[in-house]
């Protein structure tokens, strides 16, 4: 079989795998869904009116959960897999048959592409239905979507593969989720970035999350609202270039210091 | 006919202490091996550059012809290594562990037959992870086995099992060896090895100690036996190379013709192994085993 066989085959395997880890499936697949749905329930009272440029909660907290979405499916999910994979002795497992070692990475890539994908559908849809939340109608702006959703989901996969080799399985929880929540508080996702202190957001735009949720605002909350931004505007080209910036950084990282073998074995 | 595996001089440093040190080894096409050895004398070390997983420091390894560091996929499509047992497929379940290890191969067995094989059939569509230990172990086989290997690894593939597991293991193990692989097995269990290998090499201090049929091994086929009997309410024991003889002698002293409580004993392969390792066993304190230096652990599958 050719590798791109072989790809798919591991990504049906990856998918059935990770449809039966219950545990992953509600952290990181309907946890923002979750959230989306209980944020617009707890804050409705303090939206809809003048001050809120006639948005709901749902409208709100949308771009946020996207983009806490993005990053849950993508890198949390890569980090922590590919570190038990790595400890337990998978990728040995794998190393020891025929298969080319891209197919490995191309089943990781069908998995996260697949998850995600259905997860922002779900949640689009929810934020639709359920909280009435109004979708863009212009093609330009599901183009900035597109272009953020896919840089921010290939890089979460290749920075999470590249991550998982900070720390063991039995550490790669704390050493994972920790980080990811507070880069989440300071990066506009739970908290309006507009209400975090500047030097915090200085720091979070070294990172890719505060470029995620910024272009997912651009796409969903009214052009007036782009005065709120640090720039004053969406910056549209500068996120997709630190995006595309980090996806490559990442793969790099990722040729650069994958290991097959755990730390200390062969 | 060419060796499988053909090694000269191996040599691989831990730590400033060579684990493997000048090693010399051949292992013929078709024929059962088992390597032997105590803990840290080298085995996994030997077996996981023959593997293509370690990097050696100095000598030379041919595996089936081909140098195994940096050998490519198409070597690893004619190599079977059965791992220790991973936590990795518990939510698989054996037929589609293994019908997707066997799209890696040009000529895999079938899923069916390798699981009937391993007698996991009626738990082919369970997820693995409630098998049992015996279970998983076979189904570790069965993963180093679809491919169809030309050679296969098996790295203290009984550990944990009960006797009839550990029977019908063999039973497998036979009629791979019967089909014409190699084999090579590492374990601790001298038993297996008796039963299981054409020939037997021991390891320690990174060298080959002894290499011969189980038989023969340190020529315990030449020693002379025991035997020893009960007479007057004492128990009796002499050494002779003759011990036919000498049972005959015995039998007819005895008034009714039976000698009581009889037993005619060579060392066992275990007995002329043990003291045969006997004096590297003692430089291998506790603080033999450097950090970082891989030992041969006795693991139990969960």
């Amino acid at each position: 079989m050719t590798a791109i066989a072989l790809g798919l085959d591991r990504t049906v395997l990856e998918l059935k795998m990770y449809s039966r880890e219950k545990e992953a499936v509600f952290f990181s697949f309907l946890f923002p869904i979750l959230l989306l749905a209980l944020f617009s329930v707890i804050f409705s009272g303090q939206f809809g009116g003048k001050d809120t440029n006639g948005m709901t909660a749902g409208g709100y907290f949308l771009p946020g959960m996207l983009s806490a979405g993005v990053l849950l499916t993508s890198y949390q999910t890569m980090a922590m897999s590919v570190a038990s994979e790595r400890d337990d002795g998978t990728l040995k497992r794998l190393r020891a048959t025929p298969m080319p070692p891209v197919a490995y990475f191309l089943g990781k890539v069908g998995l996260v592409a697949t998850s995600s994908t259905v997860q922002v559908a779900l949640l689009l849809l929810v934020a639709r239905v359920f909280f009435g939340v109004h979708l863009p109608t212009t093609a330009d702006r599901w183009a900035v979507f597109a272009l953020v959703f896919t840089l921010g989901v290939f890089g979460g996969t290749v920075l999470g593969i590249a991550y998982s080799s900070m720390a063991t399985s039995r550490t790669i929880g704390a050493v994972v989720i920790g980080p990811l929540l507070i880069l989440q508080f300071i990066s506009g996702v739970y908290i309006a970035f507009d209400s975090v202190p500047t030097w915090l957001q200085q720091i979070a735009s070294l990172f890719p999350l505060k470029w995620i949720a910024q272009g997912m605002r651009s796409v969903f909350y009214p052009s007036s609202l782009a005065s709120a931004e640090m720039a004053g505007s969406w910056e549209t080209g500068r996120t997709a270039l630190v995006l595309f910036a980090w996806a490559v950084g990442g793969l790099v990282l990722c040729v650069l210091t994958f290991k097959w073998f755990k730390r200390g074995t062969t | 006919m060419a060796e499988a595996i053909s090694i000269r001089g191996l040599t691989k440093n831990y730590a400033g202490r060579n684990a493997v040190d000048g090693l010399d080894l051949d292992i013929h096409t078709g024929e059962c091996f088992a390597l032997l050895g105590p803990n840290g004398a080298g085995k996994t070390t030997t077996v996981e550059i023959a593997e293509g997983f370690r990097p050696r420091d100095a000598g030379e390894v041919r595996v089936l012809g081909v140098d195994p560091q940096g050998a490519g996929l198409h070597w690893r499509n004619r190599v079977g290594i059965v791992l220790q047992t991973t936590g990795g497929l518990d939510l698989l379940t054996p037929r589609e562990a293994l019908a997707s290890t066997a799209k890696a191969y040009s000529d895999p067995r079938d899923v069916g037959d390798v699981l009937a094989s391993v007698g996991l059939d009626d738990k082919a569509d369970t997820r693995i992870v409630g098998l049992s230990g015996g279970q998983r172990r076979r189904l570790d086989v069965a993963l180093g086995i679809v491919g169809r290997p030309e050679l296969l690894f098996l790295d203290e593939p009984t550990t944990g099992f009960d006797p009839q597991a550990r029977r019908d293991f063999w039973d497998l193990i036979r009629s791979l060896a019967a089909e014409g692989t190699t084999i090579l097995l590492t374990t601790h269990y001298l038993d297996e090895a008796e039963n299981l290998a054409d020939r037997v090499g021991v390891i320690a201090a990174g060298r080959l100690l002894a290499l011969d049929t189980p038989e023969a091994l340190g020529g315990r086929s030449a020693v002379e036996a025991t035997v020893s009997w009960e007479e007057d309410g004492i128990r009796r024991r002499m050494t002779t190379s003759t011990p036919t003889a000498e049972v005959a002698r015995l039998a007819a002293r005895m008034p009714d013709g039976e000698v009581p409580a009889l037993t005619v004993t060579r060392p066992s392969l275990e007995d002329t192994y043990l003291a045969m390792i006997a004096p590297h066993v003692g430089n291998l304190g506790p603080d033999a085993h450097d950090a970082g230096q891989p030992r041969d652990t006795t693991e139990v599958p969960a």
